[in-house]
């Protein structure tokens, strides 16, 4: 039995020995090297360019303006079409522009035989712009008279609903209403793997796509979409990929590169973005900022919460139309008992394009709601703990907004284990009455998710299962390994149900549209969870189909037959072989009467979403005179479900509190409000944290049984990323008495609120 | 793939500055730790370059008979950091290049890139000056020493000519008897990160009480500063609180923070101020003085 084992991953020797190829290690005779033309400004128009110069220089092939590119606009968010127009994405890019909405913007883009030829010629491209107005803030960007990013306005759309009773009234009457504002910043997904990708074609109408994707089948969907082409023109191949958080689940290059290749006769054409053309140039987590308000009794209850937020996506809508939507009705899971209202507004700026990242919007909103929530603990004068489990979602509770029941929710039992685990109580004792320069302090927050992304849209995958000749099954599954394990993971639920040895269970890891089964991709935190029925299925088929065949070879009838550990025995009597699958393989192949090749494919659409939880435990010590946060232990507690893999798991785990510790205390786009300049657009000045300052980092799980998934499992992929922030925050109140209502939590941030409150 | 436009290596320190001298526009690489970066940002000032890192000449590290160290120019961090006669006579040394970028950085940086490169950040500056450093610097004229102090000219911009070559440092027992030293990075992270503001402070007992202050800030002004009154306010002063309190107080006279995206100067001369004392607390303990 492989679920529930922690199987060493299929690609780790691959990856770690350096054979694993990516993108950039596929060379191909004749590859050429495109290069953008970016705008140095952040708001403005091109009113005269001139490619003479560039065009000039020995070793370009091609110059492209933005007035030679189809006059199309084409949506970039990596969803599944939707059949209802009212949901399609929002369609706002060209593949270059003559408005440039921030600094980074594309107006041009060279080809040369090679890159620095490329780079050389594209610094010589002249443009003279006229300078537009900069938005920055979502004040600036939604006040009467903003210049306009985008035909319909700044305002790309504004969510409302109110569910678990009526607000307004609850806040009336409560015992203690607490209000904030808070701030969270633009930050980037940082994956090792920059963007890169390039096409070519290998005959007179097809053009291949090989690209650093989350999502091949909805890339070669959008590449169809932007150049206009029948989409069984564009295959898209995914080989390894080093990471993406979301970053990838956004079609960049893709398009650009297609369209090369098509104006150039199918010469191969590559882009390879720098990591600060990452940084700008691709996609980031939407800044917020919030104001909220909670209402508590002094019974314990939390009675109400009230949150209104605005989320900035930037100069394009890339997946802002869907992330406020997706966040605030997943956090719905999380206090079913208590009255709810959510008005969140996502607006056009002039900075980088946000789009999806790890999480997709509920880091954002559980930072405020987790903030709101332990201010109306202490103003009920209540531990914050028992705070929350008084309050927070039990198993049979019904989410509010959509009337589901909650199958499975260990919440309560992660608190409780949380608790124990860091000795809150003894510690938190410890804490009182400090004055030196150095201070402790305990915190918590806790999150709900959800797995996949149904009922907003579709959701369906598919696996391919072939048994081999000599009796190993290769699987082939439209879902994509990004680095996260999935691949091990199906091959550990292949080995379950069809009674194979997972070393004997080969995952095919890239992606070919042209021949993979179809599927989405990896996001949202779906992949385990939707494709492990369309794994299921075909184990099962493939199974019948092996024992069928045993049963010809043998006499036996095949109900009476099993398949174990790779050998077909009695199911009365498993210990003992009657045939290996091997000997079946062969027979199957060449015996010149009976058998085929066995295989099987199953394509399952999935109508289930069900939410995990989870939760951060945190103590840290605040060096008030230095401004600086040191923690001492952090850990996360989650109810995933029953978990597939546990070491893969802790891996999970471990990478979302990393991120999240980047979030809380150390990672910020600096964008100037004035003229939308970007500062620190590279891994120097943007102050990612490295392995010397994320501590050591610890998990638990509370294993629940989801009865609607194929192996018992929920999400994992994004929620680890979700509570440390705020459970940080919280424990700098806990040990400086100082309410910190915005992050990254940087010594410059901390001095500015320990002045304020005369600590300094 | 960089673009580079001209190279040479030098086969000694005399045709080194013989190729600068013949060459305009040419420079130096050694560990290239700037210079490549410079060239990747675009930057064809830094195309032309003659290299020196075959020359044996600027190597090593050791003592001369009257005890003065001398460090190679073409010490790589790591070279310093392994090196027993910098651990046991300047261990600030190796302390303040420890915290130079990560572990791949410091195997080719070197002390003579670190110093003509004349960032104010620079992690060496700090731990060099405390202990008064003499450059040896070769360039058409022959060979000339001059302090560290004083090197720095302004932001990236030291007093060497484009044909001289830095060949080694040198500190006297003078500037490393009796000392105890600290370094202290004040950064954003704690690797690959350049100095928000870098303190190093050395300190002599005289009995109970602080002899002398060395006291250096970097990032706090448009070169690397020594802290004249800060200094003189520990002179001849007991161990106690308020000798650095004194000191925090009297440093703000001896540095020019200034606002930038990076940092506002109200928050840089608060940390000057909270660093002046912390770090010169723990060269007089280094020193072997208790508070
Ligand atoms: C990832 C990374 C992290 C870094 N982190 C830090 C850090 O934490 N702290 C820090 O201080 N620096 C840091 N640096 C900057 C750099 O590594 C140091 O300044 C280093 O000491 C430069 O040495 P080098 O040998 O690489 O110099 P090079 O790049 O070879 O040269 C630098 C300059 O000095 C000149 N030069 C070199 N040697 C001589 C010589 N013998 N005589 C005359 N001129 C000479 C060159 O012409 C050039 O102008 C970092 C750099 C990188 C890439």
């Amino acid at each position: 039995m492989a679920v529930g084992k922690s199987v060493t991953r299929k690609d780790a020797a691959a990856k770690v020995t350096g054979r694993a190829r990516y993108t950039d290690d596929l060379p191909m005779p004749g590859m050429r090297w495109a290069c953008y033309v970016r705008s140095p400004i952040a708001h403005g128009r091109v009113v005269r360019i001139d490619t003479t110069a560039a065009r000039r220089l020995a070793g370009v092939e091609a110059v492209f303006t933005f007035e030679d590119v189809p006059d199309r606009p084409f949506a970039t968010a990596g969803h599944p079409y939707a059949l209802n127009p009212d949901h399609a994405d929002v369609a706002d890019r060209r593949l270059l522009t003559g408005h440039v909405r921030y600094q980074g913007d594309e107006v041009a883009v060279v080809v040369a035989r090679d890159r620095l030829t490329a780079e050389a010629a594209a610094a010589r491209v002249a443009v003279d712009y006229e300078e537009l107005p900069v938005v920055v803030t979502a004040e600036a960007a939604l006040a009467e008279g903003a210049p306009a990013l985008h035909p319909g306005g700044n305002r790309v759309n504004t969510l409302r609903f109110e569910a678990g009773g009526k607000v307004d009234e609850v806040l009336e009457r409560a015992d203690a209403v607490v209000e904030s504002r808070y701030r969270t910043p633009i930050v980037q997904h940082c994956h090792l793997e920059n963007h890169i990708a390039y096409a070519y074609m290998d005959d007179m109408a097809h053009i291949v796509v090989v690209t650093s994707t989350q999502i091949p089948h909805i890339v070669r969907r959008i590449v169809a979409e932007a150049l206009e082409l029948p989409l069984s023109r564009v295959k898209v191949i995914k080989p390894y990929i080093g990471g993406g958080f979301g970053n990838k689940q956004d079609v960049i290059l893709e398009p650009m590169v297609a369209f090369l290749t098509l104006q150039l006769g199918g010469v191969p054409v590559k882009i390879d973005l720098s990591r600060e053309e990452c940084f700008t140039s691709t996609r980031t987590r939407h800044a917020t900022v919030m104001r909220g308000r909670a209402a508590a009794g002094r019974d314990g209850s939390l009675a109400a919460l009230d949150v209104e937020i605005f989320s900035n996506t930037g100069a394009y809508a890339s997946h802002g139309h869907a992330i406020m939507g997706a966040s605030c009705t997943k956090s719905c899971n999380l206090y079913p008992r208590t009255a709810v209202r959510f008005a969140a507004t996502t607006h056009y700026a002039n900075v980088p394009a946000a789009g999806a990242m790890r999480a997709y919007g509920s880091p954002q909103v559980i930072f405020g709601i987790e903030c709101l929530v332990e201010e109306a603990a202490r103003a009920v004068g209540m531990d914050p703990v028992a705070f929350r489990i008084r309050n927070v979602a039990r198993r049979g509770d019904v989410n509010p907004l959509d009337g589901h029941e909650l199958l499975t929710c260990g919440l309560v039992e992660c608190l409780e284990e949380g608790r124990r685990r860091i000795d809150w109580d003894a510690r938190r004792r410890a804490c009182r009455n400090q004055d030196g320069d150095v201070r402790r302090g305990l915190g918590v927050a806790c999150f709900s998710y959800g797995t996949g992304t149904y009922p907003s849209c579709v959701e369906i995958a598919g696996a391919r299962l072939i048994l081999n000749q000599d009796g190993t099954v290769h699987l082939q599954v439209g879902a994509t390994e990004i680095g996260q394990g999935a691949d091990t993971a199906f091959s550990q639920m292949v080995s379950e149900t069809l009674g194979l040895d997972c070393d004997d269970v080969h995952v095919v890891s890239s992606q070919d549209t042209d021949v993979s089964p179809f599927d989405t991709g990896a996001y949202a935190s779906r992949q385990t969870y939707m494709v492990a029925p369309a794994v299921r299925q075909a184990a099962e088929a493939l199974k019948g189909k092996i024992l069928a065949h045993a049963a010809l070879m043998t006499g036996q009838a095949a109900a009476n037959l099993d398949l174990r550990g790779g050998r077909i025995v009695f199911a009365g009597t498993p210990e003992e072989a009657l045939l290996s699958l091997s000997d079946l393989a062969l027979d199957a192949y060449y015996h010149k009467q009976r058998g085929a090749q066995l295989t099987a494919e199953a394509s399952c659409k999935t109508m289930t979403n069900p939410a995990s939880f989870g939760c951060t435990f945190v103590d840290l010590e605040v060096d008030i005179p230095l401004c600086r946060v040191t923690i001492r232990e952090i850990f996360n507690v989650h109810d995933s479900g029953v978990i597939i893999n546990p070491l893969m798991a802790e891996g999970q785990v471990h990478g979302g509190l990393a991120m999240a510790i980047g979030w809380a205390l150390y990672e910020e786009m600096l964008i100037d409000e004035q003229n939308g300049r970007i500062y620190n657009g590279n891994l120097l000045d943007y102050k990612m944290p490295t392995f010397m300052d994320i501590p050591d980092l610890g998990c638990a799980f509370v294993q629940t049984r989801e009865p609607t998934g194929g192996y018992g499992n929920k999400s994992l992929g994004e929620p680890p990323i979700i509570t440390p922030a705020p459970a940080i925050r919280n424990a700098v109140w806990d040990a400086t008495g100082v309410k910190v209502d915005e992050i990254p939590m940087t010594p410059k941030v901390l001095y500015r609120y320990f002045s304020g409150a005369g600590l300094l | 793939m960089f673009a580079i436009d001209y190279y040479q290596q030098a086969e000694s320190v005399a045709q080194a500055v013989a190729l600068l001298a013949a060459e305009p526009g040419a420079r130096l690489v050694a560990g290239g730790t700037d210079v490549l970066i410079r060239l990747r940002e675009g930057r064809g000032d830094y195309a032309r370059l003659v290299d020196i890192n075959g020359l044996e000449e600027l190597r090593g590290i050791g003592l001369a008979d009257d005890g003065t160290l001398r460090i190679g120019a073409l010490s790589t961090f790591r070279q310093v950091m392994a090196s027993d006669d910098v651990r046991r006579l300047v261990p600030v040394v190796a302390e303040a290049v420890g915290t130079a970028g990560g572990p791949q950085l410091r195997n080719v940086a070197t002390v003579g890139g670190n110093i003509c490169n004349g960032a104010v950040s620079a992690d060496s500056v700090g731990a060099l000056l405390v202990h008064d450093a003499q450059l040896e610097i070769q360039g058409p004229e022959g060979r000339r020493r001059t302090p560290l102090q004083g090197f720095h000219t302004g932001p990236g911009r030291v007093a060497l000519a484009r044909d001289e070559v830095l060949v080694a440092l040198h500190i006297r027992p003078r500037d490393y008897r009796g000392f105890g030293a600290a370094y202290y990075k004040y950064a954003m992270r704690e690797a690959m990160d350049i100095a928000t503001i870098g303190c190093t402070a050395a300190v002599r007992l005289e009995g109970e009480a602080i002899g002398e202050l060395r006291l250096v800030f970097t990032v706090a002004a448009p070169t690397p500063v020594r802290c004249a009154h800060a200094e003189a306010a520990a002179a001849g002063r007991p161990l106690t609180a308020e000798t650095l309190d004194a000191v925090a107080a009297a440093v703000a006279a001896d540095v020019q923070p200034r606002t930038s995206w990076r940092a506002r100067q109200d928050f840089r001369l608060h940390i000057i101020r909270t660093l002046a004392a912390r770090v010169t607390r723990r060269a007089a303990e280094r020193a072997g003085g208790k508070f």
